[in-house]
């Protein structure tokens, strides 16, 4: 067992947990976004930033990724942690401001408006879909292509994945969602093109059999009245 | 080529190398690196081989073809040993005269370099004023070495370090001579190398450690690796062969960018020609000791110099950083552990066995021992590779070895450790050149690039433009630095367009501390050090492209106007360079440019020989 302190309160946990679990563990509220039980962590949306050591030697690191270590200090929501939060929050509402999920931790950490140039992308390259496809459904259909500014998510070559079983997996996990399981045959994939962040079809019990090209996504829902 | 099979082969091999070496016999060395060959090297060997061939001085007169000797300004170089006769920008027509006058054992005095202050021809390499401050102890060997001939290396000292070390037969006495020698890495983040040998030689885990030389420079304008990788290859592969002795690696890897084509041929000759030598491979000289290296090209990302990058690009996959702990020392590739060095850390080590630690250790100051190799780029007079020792000040660096701004202009900062790194300005020139007070200052050593900006460089310019690249650089993993840096760039264009607001520059600055703050890998946290260290010292600068839709360096192009003054004579040369004919005016009398088709490129400044374009 290793023992540290969350928050100046005393927790120990197995050695391989990560900060982020010893504080849920503690009820240490840590918001995330490329985080899921179930995958690998990634520590690709900083969101989860909390502050370790101290004096000079203090700084912020993922929770998700960082393994608790014996006698660590950690803080989840010292100043300097809340003000990269925001930070970060505001530079997602920039980019993705369409995103239930962004718009609600926006509002949680009260940050009502951003400073930047508007953008309206479909992808904050998370990742979760990459290690849903990879680690949960065992296809590795999509992965990260490129680097830096032209980063983008998608199939080798933008063609269509043998590997892939239009299961859906990625649109389900996906904080931003978009387009993710289109690929080059927008017709064949599920929810094709749609914006809406929670995709009715998920709920229903026949979700397994549907294969969906119904245009808007949420045709299924109009129809049904 | 005789396999040696133990350490007294060795020795009588050197010895038989150094009995039929004739050291009165003139020689002719020829800087022939990536540059060199790049300003004219290749038609001066073959100029040389034609000469010596056709008059048949071969023997009387040897040619060696050698690496990078530094000197960049004066390129291609040659040098005339053992007398150290230096000819600066030597033309392939030159080249007769120069052997004529070996062959006559005289001094072509019209050829030599001229010191740009007093203006009197200086004839001794060693005597000018680039070289005379310098402390070349890796950068002089390139010029004793041919790169392809493992011999020359053998001849002058190679490989016996190694052979010592072997002899010996103790890895913890290797260790503690490179902790007492306190070395720290070269890479630019300063950590102990003895300290992180010690760590990799206290895993278990005995079968599969693994030695890394990071020669993934990629700065812009930083090229000391280059230089050392070309011209000295056998001097890292005898470093990491100690340094596998050391700590009981017996795999190593050479990670080197495939933009350095050069370096990577020469590395491929050494490597075979020390594994045929029976230096690299099973039970090297006899001893047991068995340690081998391989060549990793690397594919032009920039962020794969940062070591976590590094390790999953080697083991093939896509170059991403990702958390430590676990350090590469403990879980480094294929999860086995792994210690990182830089090229020039390498090329310390057989220094250090050799000289001993102690006496390594009284170069430089306290807790920054040794010399550092800065490629010196930007606006001054000589421009080059400068080895000195660490402690020395940036004065001495930019004015006394590199001899100063060109023409009138006033050096106002240096911009140190590339695009991660800083700028520290002209008053603060007497700052000592070590790890600690460069980070003091806000910039970092970073793997030794020093870029120097005078009055007509803008800094907001200089930010973006490093913005520009680490944008493109940046992994894109962190959300923060992916699209931090987007941001910044965006927000340093506004301002350079005079499209900025002081609440914006301060969003800026908030952004930056942010992305530092928050990111996961060097690469990240050391993004924002060009807007930071610019704002720190050049806020004036910022505020002036704000407020007054100024740019005072005269760079951004839609706050600048182009005009001609009273010093104009009329020769009309900026007239005949203007792309967008906006220049109009007869001969002999002022010109006139015409503001409206004007598209700012800057030719006609750069023609004028009467400083008559201005820029405001």
């Amino acid at each position: 067992m290793i023992t540290l302190a969350i928050n100046r309160l005393p927790v120990a946990v197995e050695e391989g947990e990560t900060l982020l679990e010893a504080a849920r563990f503690l009820g240490f509220p840590i918001p995330t976004l490329c985080h899921m039980d179930g995958l690998s962590p990634y520590g690709a949306c900083r969101l989860c930033v909390v502050e370790i050591g101290e004096g000079p030697k203090a700084r912020l690191v993922s929770s998700c990724t960082y393994p608790a270590q014996e006698g660590l200090k950690v803080r989840t929501a010292s100043a300097r942690v809340l003000r990269a939060r925001k930070m970060i929050l505001e530079l997602l509402l920039a980019s993705c401001p369409q995103s239930k999920i962004i718009q609600d931790l926006a509002s949680a950490h009260r940050v009502s408006q951003q400073r930047f140039r508007q953008e309206h992308e479909d992808c904050i390259l998370c990742g979760l879909c990459v290690r849903m496809c990879e680690q949960q459904m065992m296809a590795k259909a999509i992965g990260f292509r490129g680097r830096g500014e032209t980063r983008s998510i998608g199939t080798p070559f933008d063609m269509k994945s043998e590997q892939c079983r239009l299961c859906g997996g990625c649109i389900y996990v996906c904080p931003a969602c978009q387009l993710r399981c289109t690929y080059t045959e927008p017709d064949k994939a599920i929810c094709g093109g749609c914006a809406n962040l929670s995709p009715p079809c998920v709920e229903k019990e026949q979700f397994d059999d549907m294969m969906c090209y119904m245009n808007p996504c949420v045709a299924c829902e109009i129809e049904k009245d | 080529m005789e396999k040696l099979t133990s350490i007294d082969s060795f020795h009588a091999l050197q010895g038989r190398l150094l009995a039929d070496r004739d050291p009165t016999i003139p020689t002719i060395v020829i800087s022939a690196g990536t540059c060199g060959q790049a300003s004219g090297a290749n038609d001066l060997i073959r100029a040389a081989k034609r000469e010596l061939l056709s008059r048949e001085l071969t023997d009387r007169i040897h040619l060696r073809i050698t690496g990078c000797q530094g000197f960049c300004e004066a390129e291609p170089s040659v040098l005339i040993e053992p007398r150290g006769t230096f000819y600066p920008k030597v033309g392939p027509g030159e080249m007769v005269g120069i052997i004529e006058a070996v062959a006559r054992g005289e001094v072509l005095e019209n050829l030599l370099f001229v010191d740009p202050h007093t203006g009197t021809p200086v004839e001794k390499q060693t005597e000018i004023s680039f070289y005379k401050k310098q402390v070349r102890t890796i950068l002089a060997r390139n010029e004793k070495v041919d790169p392809i001939r493992v011999y020359d290396y053998v001849e002058n000292g190679g490989y016996s370090a190694l052979a010592r070390v072997l002899a010996s037969g103790d890895p913890s006495r290797v260790v503690e001579e490179v902790k007492a020698s306190g070395l720290r890495g070269r890479g630019g983040a300063g950590f102990p190398t003895g300290l992180k040998w010690e760590l990799l030689a206290k895993q278990r885990n005995g079968q599969g450690k693994f030695l890394v030389c990071n020669g993934d420079e990629g700065d812009p304008g930083a090229y000391m690796d280059r230089s050392v990788l070309e011209g000295n290859p056998h001097s890292i592969i005898e470093g990491m062969l100690i340094g596998g002795f050391a700590t009981g690696a017996n795999k190593g890897v050479f990670y080197v960018r495939n933009e350095y084509p050069l370096a990577i041929k020469h590395l491929t000759i050494a490597l075979r020609q020390s594994r045929g030598l029976g230096l690299l491979g099973d039970n090297i000289l006899g001893t047991g000791f068995s340690f081998d290296l391989k060549l990793v090209r690397g594919a032009g990302a920039f962020v794969c110099g940062e070591e976590t990058a590094l390790i999953r690009s080697i083991e093939g996959k896509m170059g991403e950083p990702r958390q430590r702990p676990p350090f590469p020392v403990e879980k480094g590739i294929d999860g086995k552990p792994t210690a990182i060095n830089n090229v020039e850390t390498w090329a310390n080590i057989p220094v250090i066995i050799n000289d001993g630690g102690a006496r390594f250790a009284k170069i430089g100051t306290k807790r920054n021992t040794g010399t550092k190799i800065f490629s010196l780029v930007g606006k001054i007079k000589h421009t080059g590779l400068v080895e000195v020792p660490m402690g020395i000040t940036i004065e001495e660096i930019v004015n006394d070895i590199g001899g100063g701004p060109v023409g009138r202009a006033r050096i106002k900062a240096v911009q140190t450790g590339g695009p991660s790194g800083g700028c520290i300005p002209a008053n603060r020139f007497d700052l000592p050149v070590d790890y600690d007070s460069l980070t003091e200052a806000g910039s970092i050593m970073g793997s030794g690039g020093m870029i120097v900006m005078d009055d007509s460089t803008c800094m907001v310019d200089v930010a973006k433009y490093f913005m520009n690249f680490l944008k493109g650089e940046s992994c894109g993993k962190c959300f923060t630095c992916r699209k931090g840096t987007q941001r910044m760039y965006e927000l340093l264009e506004d301002i350079s367009q005079g499209k900025g607001t002081l609440e914006r520059l301060s969003l800026l600055e908030e952004l930056a501390l942010v992305v530092k703050d928050s990111s996961m890998c060097g690469l990240g946290q050391t993004a924002s050090n060009p807007v930071l260290s610019t704002l720190r010292y050049f806020r004036d600068e910022y505020v002036a492209h704000i407020e007054h839709r100024r740019c005072p360096g005269g760079v951004c192009r839609d706050l600048v106007t182009y005009s001609i003054n009273e010093d104009c004579n009329g020769c009309g040369a900026c007239a005949k360079q203007c792309p967008a004919e906006a220049i109009s005016g007869t001969l002999k009398e002022r010109h006139v440019i015409d503001s409206v088709k004007c598209t700012k490129c800057g030719n006609c400044r750069t023609v004028c020989q009467y400083d008559a374009v201005q820029v405001v």
